[in-house]
């Protein structure tokens, strides 16, 4: 399972006639970190990683603050129309991003934000049904006596889902950041469809661009060296929290 | 306003007072569902019965588009390439990943490092993966070919070739996925009470009677979700064949997107693409609804 990994890092410090060479030479007698280095430099990998951390950050923060107070109202709020709200919700669960893609495209072509960030931040933010669902299970574990207890002492709705019942499910609020994060940092066809302009590149889209640049089969080493850029810091953050990570999906069943 | 009262009676005082917080709760998420996903998929409805290039205001031809999707030898190609992925990856990608888990369940020592580094793909980009896979699957200095020559074969020239090319993109799927289905699978065994286990090995059970009359019969609604969700993920590939073949080559690893994006967003045949992505919108549909339907009759939810 590793072994592509090392390969990858193997290739990404090689000389460009080292990498064709048989058997190859796993870790080469000079290491080249200059490639690092020119790839850092020709391309714009640093504004590409704020980019991304801002989109993904963004979104993630949108998502955590609107799926936890609807899940919250279907959870524990009596209220007209909840039954129809809630299940016209939860049927659009299994429809693909993609079926939208077209006229979502259309629609932001009328306001003007092709070629911004908007159209990879505010879809995502105020559309995660599944996130509402996974919340709404565990808000109906928050005990109606705490509930009650913080009604009677005057606060409000608001007040009851801020200090009530969020402490009670952050660990699902955990697993929803985790992959939230992950699907939006890692999401290419929606940057691929919106985002022209070099400065409004994510990461996933200057691999691809730099892919399109540099001739395959002859820039290995600087492919692969890009390509260690743009997996490696997630790699980090993945090793020293893979716990929250794979009992998120075991708790879930969410796809990253 | 008598009948808003009317409605209101089954709420107590209290309720009452909720009832307006309720609705801003949940008016992001329900407008977002409007203007992002319900809305949108009426116009895509709409679109796919018109011809547009975003130029000329939208032409209405009826079916067309339907047809026209449905008699192009593209259309059939497809369909070909996405069921040959199908079948090759999901059978793969589940006996896999079950057999990681089965592994992982037996208690062996390092268990946290293999289920950190089987699950590890899972995390990493597409895009930068696939294109590290080009690399690996390169059919003269890759990887793979290397690995295969040590024990004599020669390897095929994989994403460059028209028949190797699926079976490429399939391994690397397989490589990439499988830590995920392992977790899940992982979940279902733990699920699973060791008394079935203890009484069947009290009744004599070898360790694959085991597994099959007791483990397989008692995972499977965990195999039903892997293969529920393997198959909906699998229609909807993108990246990978974006970066790895672009569908190449010539069209022998054309999937779905590619061609829903390519007529989109390179041909701007807005009806076109709009009438192909209800073609997999209504699969992915019909593909749930079967499956849900059948499940029963296979799936023992019960385990009292």
């Amino acid at each position: 399972m590793m072994l592509p990994f090392f390969w990858m890092l193997s290739a990404a410090v090689k000389k460009r006639e080292d990498i064709f060479v048989l058997p190859p030479v796993w870790i080469p007698q000079e290491i080249l970190w200059q490639n690092f280095v020119e790839v850092w430099t020709t391309v714009p990998m640093a504004q590409a990683y704020v980019n991304s951390l801002k989109i993904a950050g963004l979104v993630t923060l949108a998502t955590l603050a609107t799926s936890s107070l609807a899940a919250y109202a279907f959870a524990k709020i009596e209220f007209p129309g909840k039954r129809i709200s809630f299940a016209t919700l939860m049927g659009t669960i299994m429809i693909p991003s993609q079926a939208t893609l077209i006229p979502v495209y259309i629609l932001m072509r009328h306001i003007g934000w092709i070629d911004t960030h908007w159209p990879l931040i505010v879809p995502p933010a105020l559309t995660n049904a599944f996130g509402v669902f996974l919340l709404r299970q565990f808000f109906m574990g928050v005990p109606d006596e705490l509930i009650d207890a913080a009604r009677i002492e005057g606060a409000n709705p608001f007040q009851i889902y801020l200090r009530v019942a969020i402490p009670i499910v952050r660990p699902a609020l955990v697993t929803l950041a985790i992959f939230t994060f992950l699907g939006n940092w890692n999401s290419f066809l929606t940057p691929l469809i919106y985002i022209n302009s070099e400065e409004l590149w994510t990461v996933p889209l200057l691999i691809s661009n730099f892919q399109d640049a540099y001739g395959v089969e002859t820039e290995w080493s600087l492919l692969m060296a890009a390509s260690s850029l743009a997996l490696i810091p997630v790699l980090l953050v993945y090793i020293f929290s893979q716990r929250y990570f794979i009992e998120g999906v075991a708790l879930t069943g969410l796809k990253g | 306003m008598k009948k808003r009262v009317g409605i209101l009676n089954k709420y107590s005082v209290v309720q009452r007072g909720e009832i307006k917080w309720a609705y801003l709760f949940i008016a992001p998420q329900m407008i977002g569902l409007a203007i992002f996903t319900l809305g949108p998929i009426l116009y895509a409805g709409y679109l796919s019965f018109t011809k547009w290039n975003l130029i000329k205001p939208p032409q209405w031809v009826g079916l067309q588009n339907y047809l026209d999707q449905l008699q192009d030898p593209a259309f059939g190609n497809l369909l070909r390439n996405t069921i040959f992925i199908t079948a090759g990856y999901i059978p793969l990608v589940m006996i896999v990943s079950l057999g990681m888990a089965l592994a992982l369940n037996q208690k062996l020592r390092f268990t946290v490092v293999y289920r950190t580094a089987y699950f590890m793909p899972v995390v990493t980009s597409l895009v930068a993966i696939a294109l590290v896979w080009r690399w690996v699957l390169q059919p003269d200095f890759g990887l793979v070919n290397y690995l295969l020559s040590l024990i004599g074969i020669e390897g095929p020239t994989w994403l460059s070739s028209t028949k190797w090319a699926i079976p490429g993109l399939i391994f690397m799927r397989v490589w990439w996925g499988a830590g995920f289905y392992m977790v899940i699978f992982l979940a279902g065994l733990q699920g699973i009470p060791q008394e079935f286990q203890d009484a069947a090995e009290v009744d004599g059970a070898s360790a694959w009677q085991r597994f099959r009359h007791v483990t397989l019969p008692l995972l499977s609604p965990t195999t039903f979700f892997v293969f529920i969700m393997a198959s909906i993920w699998t229609l909807q590939i993108f990246d990978q064949v974006y970066i790895m073949t672009g569908g190449g080559p010539g069209e022998a690893t054309e999937v779905f997107l590619l061609r829903i994006y390519r007529l989109a967003f390179r041909y701007f045949r807005m009806g076109d693409a709009a009438a192909l992505s209800m073609i997999l919108f209504l699969i992915i549909g019909c593909f749930t609804y079967f499956q849900s339907r059948y499940a029963r009759r296979w799936v023992h939810y019960d385990l009292s």
